[in-house]
Parts: C-alpha cells; structure tokens; sequence
C-alpha cells in the first residue's frame, strides 16, 4: 500500500517530466494563421483610463449582438501589459483576441508568429499617417494596423519668451541662448531650462533617439545594422550629457519620468519641457493645481544639427494567432480604426488619431489647439528600432545612455560599447 | 534535503514513536506506517505539482535555447537547441556575467544587511516587549501591522514616501533621488524591507524569550550581574534557537526578494537588481532557457545558505531538540553539531 | 538587598526610574516606528486628489474622493474582494486540511525516511516563487484553468502548505508523549487518537497557522495576475496594479494608498483581535 503510493508519486512526478520537456517547443501549435470564422472575442488593451475604449466596445457590441468584444484591461505599466501578452502567447492560450500593442512591440510578436499576418488589400492605408504605417509592417507584410499616435512636443513658457522677446527655438543651441536671457528675468528666478525624460526606462529611449535623429544620425540604419558609433549619434549623446553637465537640465531630471517631468512645468520650476500631449490638459487646469495655466505653447521639438525628430508613440491593433473568431476580430480592428471611432476617441479621451485629416479638422483644432503642432511632430517622427528583440535592444540602450548621462562612462565609450552590444543582438536574429 | 543528519534521523525516529517502548504488535507498525503515507502523501502530492514540476521544467529548461535565429522571411525559427551547460557558462563566466555577478552581489547584499539589521532591532523589540508591563496589547498589535500590508502595497506606500518631492526628502530637507542614485536606491530597499519584517522578528524572539524562566534572571541578578552579562550570557544564549531559526527563515525569503525593489524601484536597475527580479526579466524578453538557469542557480544558492546555516549554527530547523526535551522547556536550547563553540 | 546602604538604595531608586520609564519610551518607539508610515498611508488616502502632494501631517481638507474613487464601478473592487476572499480562505483551509495531517504524521509517528520528507518540504519552499509560474500558466492553460479560482488556490499552496507543516510539527511535537498512549490504551486507533485527542488539543496553533496562511494568501500578487485575465475574477492586489491616475502618465498614490487602506484594514483588525492568539500560537510552536 505505502509502496504502491509512493510509486504513483514517482509516477505523477515523472510525467510531469514528460510534459515540461514536450510543452516548450510549440511546434504543432493550435496557432492558425488563416482568418476566419466568427463570434465573441476579446479585446486586450491597458487601462481604460478616459472610457473612450469602453464606449467604442459598447457602439460595437450595440450592432454586433452574436459577435460581442468583451474588454480585457491590463494593468497600466507597459511593460505588464506586454509581459501579459507574451505569456498569453507562450502558452498558445486563445484568451486574448484582438491585442493593442505598443507599436515597438510589432515586430517581436510577428516574428514570432504570435499574431497573425493581416490582409492589406481590404485596408485603404492612404488616409493615414505614414509615419505610423512604418510601426505597422513587419519585412514588408502587414500584421497590425495603427490605431492611435502619438508624438513629443516641446512645451514653452511664452510669457518668459515674450518678456526677452524670443521664438520658440528650433536647435538645442537657440534654446540654451534663450535660456540664457529668461533666467536673467526675476520672474524667473529659481527656475531652469529644459528637461525631458532621463530616467531609467523606456522614456529614455524615445530621448534618446531624439536626440540621435535631431543630429541627423539613426540607431539602426535602413538595412537593419546598428550606427550608433557614427559622429552624429555621439553628438546627440554628448548634447544630452552637456545638458547635464553645464545645469541646462536640472539635477534633478535624471530621475524624470512623465509624470515628475509634468509636477516640474507645471509647477513653474522649467521653462522649456520635452513631453506628450497629456499635458496639455493638466498644465491648462484652472483650479489652482497648475501655476502655468494660459502661460505656455507647444513648438515641435528643436533638433541637435539640423531639425528636431520626434519618437514616434503609438499603439496598433493586432490578432492573436491563437485566438478563435479571427474574421471578426478583423472587422473589429477596421471599425476600431476607422475615422468616426478615431474622431470619438480624440473627443472624449484625447487619444491622437492615426489618420491625418483629423488632425486638421477646424472644430478638433478648436478642442485641442495643440493639435497642429502635434501633426507636425507626428508626420516628421521617427520610429524607435524597428527590432525583433526590441526588449533586449532598448535595455542596452538605456544601460549604455544612462552610464553616459549620470557620468560613469564618457560618451563615445559608452557609444562604443552600446555599438558592440547591438551588433552582437541584432546579428543572432 | 539540507536539514538532515543521518545519526538524528536515527536518534529521532526511535523517540518519537508513541508507545515505542511497549509496542505490542508488529501489526501497530505497518498500522503507523500506512497512516503516516495516507497523512503524508497530500502534501506530497500538491507539492509535487506546485513545486516539483515547475523545479524539474526549469531545470530541463535551461538546458535549452530558443527563439535565437531568423529564417529567410523574418520569422523566429521555431523549436529549441540543446546546449546542455553552455547558458550556465554563459552566465557565470560569459555574456551574461556581468549582470549577473551584479545580481548575485546585491541579493547577497540586500541579504547580509536587512537579516542583521532585523536581527538586531528584533531584539531589541523583543526586550522592549519583554519588560513592557504598560501598552502590552498596544506594541504587539502594531508590531503586526507592518507585516499585515501586502508587499506589493508596501512597496507603493515606500514609493510614495521616496517620491522625489515625498515626505522623506522633506524631513531630510534634501534633494535624494531615491529611484535612480545607486546608494540612495539601496537604502530605500533596506528601509522598507526591514521595516516590514523587523518587527515580527521581534515577536519570534519574544516567543523565545518567554520561555526563559524569570528565576533564572533574579538568580543571575542576586549574583550580581550587570544588566549587559545577564544579557549576553543569560538571555542571549537562551534565545539563540529562536533566534537563529527566524534569522535563517529571514534570509531564505531575502535571498528571494522581488516585489519590493521591482515596485519600489523598478526593473532592469543596476542598483536593486535581484536575483529572482534577472530571472523575471529573462522570462519576459522570451528568454526561458536562462531565465529557468537564473532561477537554477537562486534555488541552489539558497539550498547552499539554509546547508551551511544548519551545519555551522546548528538551526534547530526539522525541531530535532524540541521533539527530545519536550517537557523540559528551558533547556530548549541544542548546541549543534557543528555548533562554533 | 536588605541590607542595602543609603547610598545603594539611592542607585536603585534611580534604576527603578530608569527601569519604569525606558519601557514606556521603548514601547513608544517601537509603535512610531510600526505605524508612522501607516499613518502617512492613511493621511495620504483622505487628502483631496488635488493636494496629493501636501505634506502637511494632516490633510487640510478631508475628503474620501480616494475611496470614492476605489469603489468606481469600473475598478471592479468589491468584487476583487470578494475574490480574495474566496481565494485566501480555500487557501487556507485546504492547506490547514492537508497540513494538519502531514504534520501530525511528522511529529507523532514513526516512519522511515521522516526527517527527509520534512526537509523535502521545507526545502520546496525555497525555490524563488516567480519561477513557478511559466510552467504552471502552461500546465493551467492545457487543462483549461485559465481564469479560476483553483488556478489561484492551487499555486498559493507551494509557499502556504511548507510554512503550514513545518510550523504544525513543531506544534505537535511539543505535545506530552502520553496523550496518544492513554488513548490507545483506551483502544483508540491512531487515527481516532488524531481525530478525537490531538486535533482539539492543537486548535491554538491551528489557529494560528490558519491566520498566517491567510494573510500570506491574501497578499499574493504575482500568481493571480498572471493565472487570470477576466476583471471579474481578479483579486484585490491585482485590481490595484491597475488603478490609473488622470492619464497613463499619473501614478494614482491616492487612489492606491485608500485601497492599501481599505484591504490592510480587515488584517489590521484581525490582528488586533487576534494577537493574544497568534503570540500564544508562536510562543508555543513553531516560529514564523
């Protein structure tokens, strides 16, 4: 009896031997590429914050009774959401249906066939911005389709600019000289210059490329290999790691996120800030929590050499290959993504669109007076590194940029290395 | 599988056998042997799937890579590689060594200095509480409250307070940047870390302490010793069991430590990187071969702590002395085999 | 001592100041420590959304727009409540259920290769807990566990079901010898001697083992967010990684110190409740 028990745990023990060596390879999958079939799916998506989402589901679901999405948030962080994801897909799970991913992420869940390739001819692409269609293919095929945008903007102080009679800037260069005038105001007094987001996390590779791209140069070139050791990145880094140096970019700003970059402008304590739209909003607040509210503009943000390129953000739809019900899945990514939803997601939860002529609709323009100023950043914005391993890559970067800016490594150092360590991860793939 | 000695399991099994000495029947043996496996096998059985399964699949895991080349159109080419020990090599001496070593050096770290600062103010709660005749019910509810919050909620209520502009820069009447200065970031880990456990070190140690007879304190004064040999030869010696197995529990959950520094922190930083934070961003950039060798080589760190803990400070963990002297309370305390002195 | 001159009364005197007043004080220590940053946890939920980032150690205007924000019907809180509930009491009485019996078995009887089960299971627990999860989010998914509470429960076990056992066996263990004898004497098996003598006898350590796999189940995170993705079947630690501020950019402090609030609480007063309990249940077991 004893013995017979403590075989069958052997036996239990061992079996499940068996199962962890046969359930990792994935290569009989349940993954189908074909989209078809229809039904009730799921729509995976973070946090709802504004219910603009919400509401779109709900007009969906109003007209679609037997093919019903139901929404499944992620926690907010980013990196939760696509950690989610990737463990939905590892166990081939068909939990999550349509997924809204972070457009850096595209080429990592294609090229592990994680999502499914989408069918270009019933889409009509030229209504949106090209930029955003870069984020969207994959080796020239299509797997996911924008659907929202976004771009960094440079906000300004324009009664400081006004008072010392200045533009907005469009290099680095002018914006330090006319920093150099408001801080001789008394109303600016205590204040500094600029700061973006130089924390340790994905903001400061958007920086990053920024800066890169704003001195003509590129991370990863169009045939895919790393450049970061030519002269125009290192005069991005080293413009970065001056800022520091000379206290055009507070102390402080090392550990800026959006969030501190924001309490910063909005509490009077810098005259330029490098953020989203976001803050346009919250800086405009007029119950007393904003000190700037009605005192600044947007510009686009200046370059380094010659003009200022943004990071292209953004999030598009794409279909889990593992997923049931993929041909309505499709039609919810084209209804989603169509012109009348983008238009109520901008009204109600100030979601940028992807399709340009939003951006110039009068009434649109009246709502959100930035928005100009956005199309022009986004229609100019580059994509960060279009990589399979982006995970990997854009923790090499901020390890390497993040060395240089506290002052542990010189720039061409830890240009040098950064170099190194993307050939090495760029070239396995 | 560290905690055993073969000379006690003897010792153990001939005492703890009820009625061992007039034992009637050899049928009353099987009787015992075939309950003791109906009793036991549950636990076995649940750990077997929650436990065992997922060890033996990382450990087979890692013997594997996956998901490293392209083929012609772009896509990962399916399926995985043996490589045996290479990402074992890889990470204690190659690529992956760096970040690694850095892991490795803060887990110990984080370890060394939260266990010995819990141990030290444990104890001194604990003799707080000891002689504390007034608020008795008040200090032992609130010792409990730090360790009633949820990690993951005392991580933020931590994160709020080293906010840059938080309350802990405006009592300090400084400008630290908590999350991202390497020191400044270690000490915020240690601060919340000891200030959760601390505490219930402190009531562990109580527990010892109560058991020491209040006679043998008045005998110790009535000789004449000070207040600070009564401490180190009396209480401390006495406490020492207690103390020892809570400072061994301590550290298998340090060793272990992520939800605080990921949360208070964040991920992927130099300063606060853990082992098990590494091996969680390994699994989440796909790389499941040396994220299950991550979690490998923790598994057999931690086996080698509690190994050598048992051996030197002879922690009384599987209760070999409790099970021997059980009426006689007070002499509760076993040297060791190994025992350093 | 009765001898005792003028002077060494005067000395002890003083000691006996010292020895009434340095408790008070220590206790007074002990508490501050404990509770201030609870309390700035507290302060900081009844602040209005506006003056998050007041500093006053009162907020100026009370408010429980934090809570009210909580309890939104988009958070799904209560419900999330509910769930851990659900989840951190099948957890524990499973693991009392099983635990009891493995460790009785432990203490009380005789069996080959003991010690090796006991140090089997203590060792089981020092395998790091996130790494459990890849292989049991894909075993769960095969057999369609995905978004229940068994794939919640099942996984809590491996850290509750070792600290169950091993604090149970030291439990047991201190437990006379005789009690079983007599009772077999009286012609009880072991199994009634179990049932009927010891069982009742070792509900103080029970209980307090009951409280601690509680509060251990109920502080789970990393397990439920990741066997679950339906709002519905979420638990209150998951549900507060995903409150948001105004935007994706805005950390909710206040929004996630008044649920810290609202789900320490109902611990907090257990605790107060129970703590003449769980102090004589680890006085007179085992530790942790």
């Amino acid at each position: 009896m004893k013995s017979l028990r403590w075989r069958s745990i052997s036996v239990m023990m061992v079996s499940a031997f068996v199962v962890a060596g046969c359930g990792g390879g994935g290569g009989d999958s349940s993954a189908s590429s074909e989209i078809s079939g229809r039904g009730p799916i799921t729509f995976a998506t973070g946090k709802d914050v504004t219910g603009a989402v919400t509401q779109a589901v709900e007009t969906w679901n109003g007209s679609h009774p037997d093919q019903r999405v139901r929404l499944i948030e992620l926690p907010a962080d980013g990196d939760q959401q696509r950690q989610q994801m990737v463990q939905n897909a590892q166990t081939e799970s068909g939990a999550f249906t349509v997924l809204d991913l972070d457009n850096v992420w595209n080429a990592e869940f294609a090229a592990n066939r994680w999502v499914v390739e989408l069918p270009k001819d019933e889409f009509d692409f030229s209504p949106f911005l090209k930029s955003a269609m870069k984020t969207a293919r994959y080796r020239g095929r299509l797997f996911s389709v924008p659907a929202y945008s976004d771009g960094g903007l440079l906000y300004y102080r324009k009664d400081l600019l006004n008072k010392v009679d200045a533009q907005p800037p469009t290099t680095r260069e002018e914006m330090r000289e006319i920093c150099a005038e408001v801080l001789e105001l008394p109303a600016a007094e205590g204040m500094s210059c600029y700061a973006g987001q130089h924390a340790k996390y994905e903001g400061l590779t958007v920086n990053f490329a920024e800066a890169v791209h704003g001195a003509g140069g590129q991370i990863v070139n169009d045939q895919g290999q790393p450049t970061v050791d030519s002269p125009e990145a290192l005069r991005g880094l080293e413009t970065m790691v001056e800022g520091f140096r000379s206290g055009t970019i507070p102390r402080a700003a090392i550990a800026y996120k959006e969030q501190p970059n924001k309490r910063a402008f909005i509490g009077g304590e810098l005259v330029f800030s490098r953020n989203w739209p976001f803050m346009w909003s919250q800086a405009n607040a007029d119950d007393g929590s904003s000190k700037v509210a009605g005192k600044f503009a947007v510009a686009p943000l200046p370059g380094i050499t010659g003009k200022g390129v943004s990071s292209l953000g953004g999030h598009n739809l794409a279909i889990s290959s593992f997923a049931e019900n993929k041909a309505t899945a499709l039609d919810f990514i084209k209804f989603y993504t169509s012109k009348k939803q983008q238009r109520q997601r901008l009204v109600k939860g100030s979601l940028a669109p992807t399709r340009s002529a939003l951006y110039d609709d009068p009434e649109l323009q009246r709502k959100y007076p930035y928005l100009d100023t956005l199309k022009k950043s986004i229609k100019s914005a580059e994509p960060r590194p279009r990589v399979v391993n982006y995970g990997d890559v854009t923790l090499a970067i901020q390890d390497e940029v993040y060395a240089a800016i506290s002052g542990d490594k010189k720039p061409d150092k830890a240009l040098n290395a950064l170099q190194r360590r993307l050939e090495k991860l760029i070239e396995q793939k | 599988m560290t905690t055993d000695t073969p000379t006690s399991t003897e010792v153990d099994s001939g005492n703890t056998t009820p009625g061992s000495p007039r034992r009637r029947r050899s049928g009353s043996v099987t009787g015992t042997g075939r309950l003791a496996s109906a009793l036991v096998s549950p636990t076995l059985l649940v750990l077997a799937v929650v436990v065992m399964y997922p060890i033996i699949a990382a450990l087979y895991q890692s013997l594997f890579v996956s998901g490293q080349r392209l083929d012609a159109q772009g896509f990962v080419v399916e399926g995985r590689q043996f490589v045996g020990l290479g990402t074992y090599a890889d990470i204690l001496f190659g690529p992956a060594a760096e970040r690694f070593w850095n892991a490795f050096w803060n887990t110990t770290f984080f370890t060394a200095v939260t266990v010995t600062l819990e141990a030290v103010l444990g104890m001194a709660m604990a003799l707080v509480m000891h002689q504390a005749f007034r608020g008795r019910g008040l200090v032992r509810a609130s010792v409990l409250v730090p360790w009633a919050i949820p990690t993951a909620v005392s991580a933020l209520l931590w994160r709020w307070i080293f906010a840059p502009d938080g309350v802990a820069n405006a009592i300090l009447d400084q400008q630290v940047l908590w999350s991202s200065q390497a020191i400044a970031s270690k000490i915020a880990v240690i601060t919340a870390e000891v200030w959760k456990t601390a505490p219930f070190v402190g009531l562990l140690v109580l527990a010892g302490l109560q058991v020491i007879s209040r006679e043998v304190h008045e005998a110790a004064t009535v000789d004449g010793a000070g207040a600070w040999r009564r401490f180190w030869h009396i209480t401390l010696p006495l406490v020492k069991p207690a103390l020892v197995v809570a400072v061994l529990f301590r550290m298998l959950d340090a060793l272990r430590m992520f939800d605080l520094p990921f949360i208070l922190i964040g991920q992927q930083k130099d300063s606060v990187e853990t082992l098990s934070m590494l091996a969680f961003s390994e699994a989440t950039n796909v790389h499941y071969g040396p994220a299950a060798a991550y979690a490998t080589l923790l598994f057999a760190y931690v086996a080698l702590i509690a190994f050598v803990f048992v051996k030197l400070l002879g922690a009384d963990v599987i209760g070999e002395a409790r099970s021997q002297v059980p009426k006689n309370r007070g002499a509760r305390f076993r040297r060791g085999k190994g025992s350093a002195r | 001592m009765t001898t005792a001159t003028g002077d060494e009364r005067r000395t002890t005197r003083r000691r006996f100041e010292a020895k009434k007043w340095l408790p008070i004080l220590g206790v007074a220590g002990i508490v501050l420590y404990c509770l201030a940053p609870f309390y700035w946890m507290v302060v900081t939920a009844f602040r209005r959304p506006a003056d998050q980032y007041d500093l006053s150690p009162l907020p100026r205007t009370w408010s429980v727009e934090n809570f009210r924000a909580v309890f939104e019907p988009g958070t799904g809180f209560g419900r999330a409540l509910l769930n851990s509930l659900i989840v951190a009491s099948t957890t524990t009485i499973l693991t009392l259920v099983i635990g009891t019996s493995t460790a009785y078995a432990l203490a009380r009887l005789a069996f080959r290769g003991k010690n090796l089960v006991l140090s089997l299971i203590i060792a089981t627990s020092m395998f790091p807990g996130i790494s459990l999860i890849v292989p049991l989010l894909r075993l769960f998914t095969d057999i369609g566990w995905i978004n229940t509470y068994q794939a919640m429960i099942l996984p809590s076990l491996s850290f509750a079901l070792p600290l169950a056992v091993w604090n149970l066996t030291m439990f047991f263990r201190q437990m006379p010898q005789e009690l079983e004898q007599a009772a077999m004497v009286d012609g009880c098996t072991p199994g009634q001697a179990f049932r009927r003598i010891i069982v009742p006898l070792a509900a103080p350590g029970m209980f307090t083992t009951a409280i601690l796999t509680f509060i251990l189940a109920w502080n789970e995170f990393i397990i439920a967010l990741s066997m679950v993705n339906e709002q519905n079947m979420q638990t209150v630690t998951v549900a507060i990684s995903k409150f948001t501020g105004a935007t994706q950019y805005d950390q909710p402090f206040g929004t996630q110190m008044a649920a810290g609030v609202i789900v320490t609480i109902p611990l907090v007063i257990g605790v107060l409740i129970f703590q003449r309990r769980i102090i004589a249940g680890l006085t007179s077991g085992g530790l942790k």
